[in-house]
């Protein structure tokens, strides 16, 4: 009994200290864990950047800067000349290839070699001189020119190619202005050939700029080079298609979530990721296709997947699916790509080291996906990944700048140039907002002004409203000689709105000018201008006088009570980007002569307001004046007729949008469009007919149709409604 | 412990029967126990503060504890870094991975102090008061790992921000035994002052292999564009001086120079355009009466006259920052600092954080050789964009140059943009001041479209329980032609929503149809206004004066030839 309850007792008691040394020596090894941990990282694991206590060196002593001075070395202006020996060929920058003393200050001028007798030039590249020579940036002057193009055709450097152009090297090297090719800009869409698809174009270039497809990162001069997109023969010269997107649906997802169709290839270059695709082909929303249906021995390779290839249309795809795959093709740029941008399917770009279109300038990240060819499996959760927010902000993107930049020729070449001529000026460049926003670079000229909120489309993105005053544009034909004249009837009533700042007075009489004392003392300041050569574009010259957002454009014999344009102006302020104005026509395509008729017909909707009573911002005198070629403000000025029409076309062109037509007095509608002292004006039949003939040359030079139509007119809010009329604020308007 | 605490309990009773012996036995294995019990329990605690006491001691953790490392003259040295490289060629992007956050994940290696093999340390100043406050921001950021095998990215811990106070070959020699080195893979190198004397390189000489430079002072022909990112260079003076922000407008002088190093050719050109426009301009420069060191670093002289550094910066509408012997220059950050706009005049300078920053919106660059033209191109900016350009660069200072952490985290932040470019941050947040993105308006919608009438419109008809005139509504919408689809919302628990073609009395709708008149429901509309505002921050909504009706709304004319010929009728 006593042995046993010792027995008993030691054996609990062992237990008990096994337990003990169980328990705690668990511990123990984890408390040690963890110090060693800490003692490694820093006090706190998650901040293991150790705090030291110790006085530490600054990195840059003050005593340093002034040992550096350079003075004893060579002058700055001798180093900028070792740069230009240093950096020559691939190294080429505009500090060490461009000749910038070439390029006369505030004006970029491009000379196009004359073409050569028996020189073949492809169509492609015929278009992108023409365009050029169309261009306000051309010159026939070699003396004047900035910027030199060559009419050889350099677009298609593949020897394999019908193409091709053999013996370019000396052809080039003969040429008299060549300079080891600086300042001169060389187009291409294909270099090297089949195995390895160089990049080299078959002759020295020499410090000439490339305006090159498929350009890769390696070989891409930054702010040198400008990557253009791959283009097909059959793209347009001018105008181009419209980007698909009609209206923006919500949510913004399609029957597909990603497709891509196209070749396959079985070995070489590219054959890589175009040969893995299938691995993320899913039947289902992810619908990639390949084919090798192309080349010569195809039969002997295809399998089961060709014959679903070919139920599925590609265009079809694109228009269906959210997100379009962009794979390289043998060079790094595909035609996919634009196929996408236009069918607003969201490129997911996977061709590693490719410089995209215009990187200069363009935000891609804001209108495609930029991918990894390493990372092919993970583009479908990438994808799906993306806010639909995001999805519908891209799609945008995409047909923003389709239209934007690349749906003709001659927006892809004058991008290009508008590129260069941003490198050269430098201080009158424009800044990303004006290239990734509505309505793009082409249409926002730097030379106006260097601050986004003195042009109409900024307002909203930069927080600001513009001026709360117009400056009224009144455009002088005939002699003053009485004082019962509609032009100084005009003037007193266009003075009284609040929101007048000024009044000018264009002279375009031939007539001298009337004496200050002719013209009626009003509370705002009356400018009179002689008009240049009196021509009827003059009217819209941006003269420095003009200092307010808003222009109030008036023909002499305009009928215009101060109501209707107060009216009109709080319009405008809401949209500062359109033509505001009262008396309203109408296009319409003629479809028995094939052409574009014009009306003035009471109708339904209008798609043009006349510009002798309209709001617009200044903005637009300068873009007529200086964007618009100078066939056309010929063509008005010879007429003296259509300069209305124009300006509603070049606004249109635009903001892609119409025009708005406010409420006006019904009792002067037949007398406000100059029944009286221009009468012949707009009573000849000619003027009728020339107006016509005017739309369709516009037109044409457009490349497209730009006006829009409109259905709405915008009235006082509680014009017409049954409550007093003292209750009204523009009451005047309804007043008989 | 169980069993001991069943023996105490039947202790009493079993001693007294015990003999001596084995009491003496029995009392002495209960006090080895006890002791066994009170040695777990210190155990328990002592570690504990046995710890807090190393935790307050690695606080004030000095450099000098750091492990020696001594380098073999024999150590590989890295190869120059390849101008060819680019994230696709030199980055192993596999390392980052598919990550839901979208983030990359940051190493910073352990500090070690690198020696020759004679014992003379790489650097002449060791780590510096800078590149130390860089690691710890990284390491308290969100980019921070400890986890070396999870990492994206990896910085060393060997300060590089200076050339000058490196030896290089050796510099490159402790870089390659980095124990994750790899031929640089991955690897980001922080340096402000590159090059020396007296050729001055516009990149870090050290050999890198493939690491990525996060450089102050590239030039076009080091940068690596996509693949190094250009910094600034750090301003001491940022963390000792504060300047109160300055509302834009027209400033004392009109172009002020403030550098200390200009080359002569330039001080001469700089003076006869002082020469021409006189009080416009202030050319200042050191102080000759002033000893070296951080005080005249404060001062600057005009002509026997002192003027207080950085403060003066604050009374000019432009600063001059000239390219020195380097490209990248401190002054950069002070102009910014004083919300003075820069102009620059280095050629050929990749500007810091230029992939994501639009300079244009903050500074004026001017080619060297334009230097006399400088004035007329300053004069000819609208005055509008110069406080534009005012507001915009202290801005910048803020959230970019203000600080070591500013620097490095915009830098890391630039390089997850390019590894997610999906989830980058977009123009308008790296380049909107507050101001800007609180009153900007981006319209979701920003396409100028205008939609067919063919996918037509949705009525969606919210009701509670006026049937009668939600039949009336139901049919007056679906003569409209462009109807594509009409959706009830019900909004009434208490009661099932009709069926079908079932018609409903309703007798007291026509009581509720006064509810727009009462007056608690005006009351209330107008607290929810005052609500919403206050929580938008701002009043939204804008007040218009025009109303879109039909072009030939009201007007003297045939109504069967209009196309709305209804409206207005009620």
């Amino acid at each position: 009994m006593q042995a046993k309850k010792r027995y008993f007792i030691l054996l609990s008691a062992g237990a008990c200290l096994v337990l003990l040394f169980y328990f705690g020596g668990a511990q123990l090894p984890a408390s040690g864990r963890n110090r060693h941990d800490r003692s490694r990282h820093g006090y706190r694991s998650d901040q293991p950047w150790p705090h030291f206590s110790d006085p530490l060196h600054q990195f840059l002593p003050w005593d340093q800067p002034d040992t550096e001075e350079y003075n004893i070395h060579i002058s700055p202006r001798q180093k900028r000349d070792v740069n230009t020996s240093v950096y020559k060929g691939k190294r080429c920058r505009m500090d060490s290839c461009f000749d910038f003393s070439r390029c006369k200050k505030n004006d970029f001028k491009v000379y196009v070699y004359p073409q050569q007798k028996g020189e073949k030039i492809s169509e492609s590249y015929q278009n992108i001189l023409s365009t050029i020579e169309g261009s306000r940036f051309y010159t026939s002057d070699p003396g004047q020119a900035c910027l030199f193009v060559l009419s050889l055709d350099t677009l298609d450097r593949d020897q394999l190619s019908p193409q091709y152009v053999h013996n370019l090297k000396t052809k080039v090297q003969n040429l008299p202005l060549w300079n080891n090719g600086r300042n001169h800009l060389i187009f291409n869409l294909y270099s090297g050939t089949w195995p390895d698809y160089t990049e080299d174009l078959g002759f020295d270039i020499g410090q000439a700029m490339l305006a090159k497809a498929s350009i890769s990162t390696e070989n891409f001069r930054p702010n040198f080079d400008v990557s253009i997109p791959l283009f097909s023969k059959e793209h347009p010269r001018t105008g181009g298609e419209r980007g698909f997107l009609k209206y923006n649906s919500i949510p913004p997802f399609r029957k597909y979530m990603l497709v891509f169709k196209g070749k396959r290839y079985l070995t070489g270059i590219g054959s890589d990721t175009r040969n893995a695709l299938y691995h993320v082909h899913n039947q289902e929303d992810v619908v990639l296709l390949t084919t090798c249906k192309h080349g010569k021995d195809w039969q002997k390779h295809k399998d089961a997947r060709l014959k679903r290839f070919d139920r599925l249309k590609g265009v079809e795809m694109l228009h269906n699916s959210t997100f379009c795959l962009v794979p390289r093709g043998r060079r790094l740029g595909s035609f996919r790509f634009l196929e996408a941008l236009q069918a607003a399917c969201v490129p997911v770009m996977l061709s590693n080291g490719w410089e995209l279109p215009f990187s200069e300038i363009i935000n891609w990240n804001t209108a495609a996906v930029i991918g990894d060819e390493r990372l092919l499996l993970q583009i479908p959760s990438t994808v799906r990944s993306i806010h639909q927010d995001k999805i519908l902000a891209l799609r945008q993107q995409t047909q923003f700048l389709w239209e934007a930049y690349f749906s003709s020729l001659e927006k892809i070449v004058l991008t290009t140039l508008e590129i260069i001529q941003d490198r050269v000026l430098q201080q009158e460049s424009r800044s990303s907002v004006m290239w990734n926003s509505h309505p793009g670079g082409l249409f926002a000229l730097p030379q106006y002004s260097a601050y986004l909120g003195d042009f109409p489309f900024y307002y909203a993105t930069l927080g600001i409203k513009p001026h709360s005053k117009f400056t009224a544009v009144i455009h002088a034909v005939t002699p003053l000689v009485s004082q019962s004249q509609p032009i100084l009837k005009l003037l007193a009533s266009v003075a009284k709105s609040q929101y007048c700042a000024q009044i000018i007075v264009l002279w375009n009489c031939d007539k001298p000018l009337p004496a200050k004392h002719r013209w009626p003392a009003t509370t705002v300041p009356v400018i009179v201008i002689e008009g240049e050569n009196k021509v009827m574009s003059s009217r819209f010259l941006p003269y420095e006088t003009i200092i307010t957002d808003a222009v109030l454009s008036l023909d002499e014999d305009t009928v215009l009570s101060t109501t209707e344009v107060d009216f009109a102006f709080t319009v405008w302020q809401s949209f500062p980007e359109r033509l505001v104005g009262y008396p309203a026509r109408s296009h319409f395509w003629d479809s028995n002569k094939e052409r574009w008729g014009y009306t003035s017909k009471w109708t339904n909707d209008y798609s043009m307001v006349l510009t002798g009573a309209a709001i617009y911002h200044r903005y637009y005198h300068f873009l007529y004046t200086n964007f618009l070629p100078a066939s056309l403000k010929g063509m008005v000025d010879q007429l003296a007729n259509c300069e209305d029409i124009l300006m509603n076309f070049l606004v249109s062109a635009v903001t892609k949008l119409p025009p708005i037509k406010v409420t006006q007095k019904k009792q002067y509608k037949e007398t406000m469009m100059g029944q009286s002292s221009r009468a012949s004006r707009w009573a000849d039949p000619d003027h009728f007919a020339q107006r016509q003939t005017c739309m369709n040359k516009f037109a044409s030079w457009f490349g497209g149709m730009p006006l829009v139509h409109s259905q709405m007119r915008l009235d006082p809010v509680l014009f017409k409604d049954q409550v007093s009329i003292l209750r009204k604020k523009y009451r005047d308007i309804e007043r008989l | 412990m169980c069993a001991s605490g069943k023996y105490t309990s039947r202790g009493p009773a079993l001693i007294p029967r015990m003999k001596t012996k084995h009491r003496i036995y029995y009392i002495t294995l209960f006090s080895v126990v006890l002791l066994g019990l009170i040695a777990t329990g210190m155990f328990q605690f002592w570690p504990h503060s046995i710890e807090s006491t190393a935790e307050w001691s690695l606080d004030r953790r000095s450099v000098h504890d750091a492990p020696l490392v001594r380098l073999p003259v024999s150590s590989p040295i890295p190869e120059r870094g390849d101008l060819s490289c680019r994230m696709h060629t030199c980055f192993d992007v596999y390392r980052c991975g598919y990550n839901p956050k979208n983030r990359i994940k940051v190493y910073i290696y352990p500090l070690q102090r690198f020696v020759d093999e004679v014992g003379v340390p790489i650097s002449s100043t060791g780590l510096s008061r800078e590149y130390n406050d860089l690691l710890s921001a990284i390491s308290d950021s969100d980019f921070y790992t400890d986890d070396v095998t999870r990492a994206c990215l990896f910085v060393p811990s060997i300060d590089v921000l200076n050339q000058n106070s490196l030896r290089i070959r050796e510099t490159a020699q402790a870089l390659a035994m980095l124990p994750r080195w790899d031929k640089g893979m991955n690897h980001l190198l922080f340096n402000m002052l590159p090059g020396g004397p007296p050729d001055y390189s516009t990149a870090l000489d050290v050999p890198r292999d493939r690491a990525l430079l996060a450089g102050g002072g590239f030039s076009t022909w080091t940068y690596r564009q996509g693949y190094d990112v250009s910094i600034p260079v750090y301003s001491p003076l940022s963390a000792d001086v504060e300047l109160p922000e300055k509302q834009p407008g027209p400033r004392r002088y009109f172009i002020l120079s403030s550098q200390t190093a200009i080359h002569r050719e330039y001080r001469a050109e700089l003076e006869r355009l002082k020469e021409e426009n006189g009080e416009a301009l202030l050319l200042l420069d050191k102080c000759s009466n002033l000893s070296q060191g951080a005080a005249s670093a404060r001062k600057r002289c005009y002509k026997g006259q002192v003027f207080d550094y950085p403060q003066i910066l604050q009374e000019s509408s432009f600063c001059v920052v000239l390219r020195g012997a380097r490209l990248g220059q401190a002054t950069l950050s002070d102009v910014l600092q004083a919300g003075c706009i820069p102009v620059i005049l280095a050629d050929s300078y990749i500007l810091p954080f230029s992939e994501v920053l639009d300079w244009k919106r903050a500074s004026v660059v001017i080619p060297e050789e334009k230097l006399p033209e400088m004035y007329t191109i300053l004069k000819s900016i609208p005055h509008r964009q110069v406080e534009e350009m005012q507001r915009q660069t202290r801005w910048f200072w803020d959230a970019y140059f203000s600080s070591m952490k500013a620097i490095g985290m915009t830098a890391l932040e630039i390089i997850n943009d390019r590894i997610y470019p999906y989830a980058a941050r977009t123009y308008e947040q790296w380049n909107n001041p507050p101001v800007v993105k609180w009153s900007s308006v981006n319209s979701p919608l920003f396409l100028p479209l205008i939609p067919p009438r063919s996918p037509g419109f949705t009525a969606v008809v919210l009701t509670y329980d006026r049937i009668e005139s939600l039949f009336r509504v139901i049919t007056e919408i679906s003569k409209v032609p462009s109807l594509a689809k009409l959706l009830v919302v019900w909004n009434n628990q208490n009661k099932s929503p009709p069926e079908g073609e079932k018609k409903f009395k309703c007798p007291e709708c026509t009581a509720i149809d006064g509810l727009s008149l009462d007056q608690t429901h005006m009351v209330e509309r107008s607290e929810c206004i005052n609500k919403f505002a206050s929580v938008f921050g701002t009043m939204p909504l804008k007040v218009v004066e025009h109303r879109a009706d039909p072009v030939l709304y009201k007007d003297d004319f045939p109504e069967k030839l209009k196309s709305f010929p209804n409206i207005g009728s009620l």
